[in-house]
């Protein structure tokens, strides 16, 4: 039982909300532009749209996808990495640039080719970390076997930037065929996810050492494309799929409702997390939903494909802990819902900052 | 995990609303405030009101630390951020909040040093670290955040740690409710009473409500299922035609309080004669500046500020939110030119704000009644 005026105001709040923006109201950029919400969202809109849009951008995905002669596409995309501190449990920057980078290629559904990697360095940095991180960026782009094939480094004065930051690049080929896209979701679908939420970014705010807290958690960082094949060979049901990165699970399910223009519902009983992430956000009050992941998948899955998708994922070692975590349906449309394990229901929103500094 | 999820079962949640739904007289309202920002979030966090009959309507009280410091305040702490001298450290729910001149986020942006802490001992770690720096901690909360302020302002005398200062904008949670109580535009049936305040402050104080005002009161903890007993405790009142102050908290909440931590407070701070809160305007005695002998460490004696008293925007109806007279929706600039992106009003702001709240996880048509609906059918 609704109040009509309730009813009434939230119609306006949405139609409202969905108007695309014309122009920002700050003056200058604020750390909630970089958080990859609603904010990040609106710069993107109101700035680099008007300037620099066009049909390869426009889909606004992980990847671009290019024609590439009559029958090839090769998947496109670019990515810098901030994180601080620059070493953390479970990983560092380098490996964070290159899995990160091979992620957004893995989510378009291609099979990653190379990268690049430019480093930006600021002058005083020490060579031993320097010669570390190096090691690892190979170390890392082994291990995936995507090769670094091109790199580049400047560096800048002392002050102008913290410490390292990596802007890499990445091309891979799309198979024949295949075309994921939010607009080919339908009402009943499944929503599934390769793992445990939030660990790297807790991981990387108790590596700061900030908080006086300590937990274990290692970042999840890990590159996706082997899970992401797995997962494609075994169903033709996939309809899209992401990376949920900065702005954690919520973010991303957001950008796929509004995409498909239907509601995602999310079962919070079935969201796979380690205790102790949960503890520690519950300690800090960080909606883990919220906290970023650098080796998490999300799929969705026709509803018939979804137990051969789910095994798909489970019998990947990065998909052990995959899980089935919620529905596609048609209302409220562009909207992510979360039925509480508590046996209510609220709206998950895209948030319009993130109260935490970088961490990716 | 342990201390979190036997608090959040749905089947104790159905138990306790089918049995909160038998309380309820069909057709009769049953208005309940919850005092608290922290309960605000857990009601719509969890889903509560979807367990609740139609019947019972939980209306958002005034405790909200970060929703009731007035603009003036907001500007100045912007001002004293905004010295070059200056590192200023705060909880992160105030770096949106909205002032004259944009938040602190845009000072910020602007240059200005300011750092998120978790504790007020963080920013005095931060002054140890930087001799060469004033830095100011933004003080804020109710009897909740107080002590540790004091604790944090009792070391940094012990330690003689010159560079760092208070911006002390403690406040109280009684004056703020007998303001409420004392408003002609509200009925309230019961009160769900602020679960942190009262480990420190006990349960003594609310005994005037219960005595004068012939309304019971439920101090409750902050799980989902805290909130949901403490419903079916005020409906019992309700029924019984009881008034009394009831501990649904005692896990923590102790009668006489947290002696210690209250003799804390009054070591470093003392009443303010008035002190503005946002919307609900003056309030005598309703919240705490230091003790002269701490002059040295009050950012309000160590910078000259302005001190000035600055409306609320005409739009923003915070004021009537805090009191409960009108629910987040009602208000004129809800969801379009005020939103958590662009927030007009403070309730907009913090993630206890009545505003927030409910434009984050309560913007949904609800589906109020259909658990206890449900229960009822059950014969």
């Amino acid at each position: 039982m609704t109040d009509e005026a309730e009813r009434q105001t939230l119609a306006r709040i949405e139609a409202r909300r969905r108007r695309p923006r014309r122009r920002l109201t700050e003056e200058h950029v604020t750390l909630a532009h970089g958080a990859g919400g609603s904010s990040t969202h609106a710069l993107v809109e109101t700035i680099f749209l008007p300037a620099i849009g066009n049909e390869l951008l426009a889909p606004l995905a992980d990847s671009a996808v290019v024609a590439c002669g009559s029958d090839s596409r090769l998947a496109f995309t670019t990515d810098s990495y901030v994180v601080r501190p620059l070493r953390f449990p479970g990983g560092d920057i380098a490996t964070l640039a290159v899995n990160g980078t091979i992620n957004d290629l893995a989510a378009v559904g291609a099979t990653p080719l190379c990268l690049s990697a430019a480093l930006i360095i600021e002058e005083g940095f020490p060579i031993a970390t320097l010669e570390q991180l190096a090691g690892s960026l190979g170390a890392a782009a082994r291990e995936a076997g995507v090769p670094i094939a091109t790199a580049d480094t400047k560096v800048v004065e002392r002050t102008k930037a913290d410490g390292l930051y990596i802007c890499m690049a990445g091309v891979g080929v799309v198979p024949a065929g295949l075309t994921l896209d939010p607009a080919a979701m339908h009402p009943g679908d499944r929503v599934l996810l390769s793992g445990t939420i939030a660990e790297h970014g807790m991981a990387v705010l108790v590596a700061r050492g900030e908080l006086e807290l300590e937990a274990e958690i290692a970042s999840d960082t890990a590159a996706l494309h082997g899970l992401a094949a797995e997962l494609l060979a075994a169903t033709g049901g996939v309809r899209c799929m992401r990376d949920p990165t900065r702005g954690g699970l919520a973010t991303t399910l957001n950008e796929l409702a509004r995409a498909a223009e239907l509601s995602v519902v999310i079962d919070e009983a079935a969201l796979p997390i380690r205790p102790v992430v949960t503890g520690a956000c519950e300690l800090l009050g960080i909606d883990p939903l919220y906290v970023a992941n650098e080796g998490k998948l999300v799929a969705v899955v026709a509803a018939t494909d979804s137990a051969a998708a789910l095994a798909a994922l489970r019998s990947h070692p990065l998909g052990r802990h995959a899980a089935i975590v919620g529905e596609v349906r048609a209302e409220p449309p562009g909207m992510v819902v979360l039925e509480t394990a508590f046996g209510g229901t609220r709206v998950v929103d895209m948030l319009a900052g993130d109260p935490l500094p970088r961490i990716c | 995990m342990r201390h979190v999820s036997e608090y959040r079962t749905d089947d104790v949640a159905a138990r306790l609303a089918e049995r909160i739904a038998a309380l309820v007289e069909p057709g009769r309202r049953y208005q309940l405030m919850e005092v608290c920002g922290g309960h605000t979030h857990t009601i719509y966090r969890h889903g509560i009101e979807d367990l609740l009959p139609a019947e019972v309507e939980l209306v958002h009280g005034p405790g909200c630390p970060v929703c009731v410091i007035p603009m003036g305040r907001q500007d100045d702490a912007i001002a004293i951020a905004e010295r070059n001298e200056v590192i200023f450290t705060t909880f992160g729910d105030m770096l949106r909040v909205p002032a004259s001149h944009g938040s602190l986020l845009d000072a910020k942006a602007r240059g200005a040093d300011v750092r998120i802490v978790y504790s007020p001992l963080d920013a005095l770690r931060i002054a140890r670290e930087n001799p060469d720096r004033e830095v100011v901690f933004f003080a804020i909360g109710f009897e909740t955040t107080a002590p540790s302020t004091a604790v944090t302002l009792l070391r940094a005398r012990a330690e003689r740690v010159a560079n760092f200062a208070v911006f002390c904008n403690h406040v109280t949670i009684i004056p703020a409710l007998r303001a409420i109580l004392d408003s002609p535009d509200l009925r309230i049936d019961g009160f769900i009473g602020p679960g942190h305040v009262s480990t420190v402050i006990g349960l003594r104080p609310y005994r005037f409500i219960a005595r004068d005002h012939r309304k019971p009161v439920v101090v409750s903890g902050f799980e989902p299922l805290d909130v949901l007993q403490s419903v079916y405790m005020l409906l019992r009142q309700i029924n019984d035609g009881r008034c009394e102050v009831e501990n649904q908290y005692a896990r923590v909440v102790r009668e006489e309080g947290n002696p210690q931590a209250l003799r804390a407070i009054a070591e470093t701070m003392r009443l303010r004669t008035t002190f503005e809160w946002r919307g609900l305007g003056f309030i005598a005695q309703s919240a705490l500046g230091l003790r002269p002998e701490l002059a040295s460490w009050d950012a309000e004696e160590r910078f000259a500020l302005a001190a000035l008293r600055v409306a609320d925007p005409k739009a923003c109806q915070c004021g009537e939110v805090l009191k409960g007279v009108i629910r987040p929706w009602e208000c004129k600039v809800f969801g379009t030119a005020c939103t958590p992106e662009r927030p007009i009003g403070t309730c907009m702001v913090s993630s206890e704000g009545a505003c927030a709240a409910y434009y984050n996880y309560g913007r949904l048509g609800r589906r109020r009644g259909r658990v206890a609906a449900a229960a009822r059918a059950v014969p």
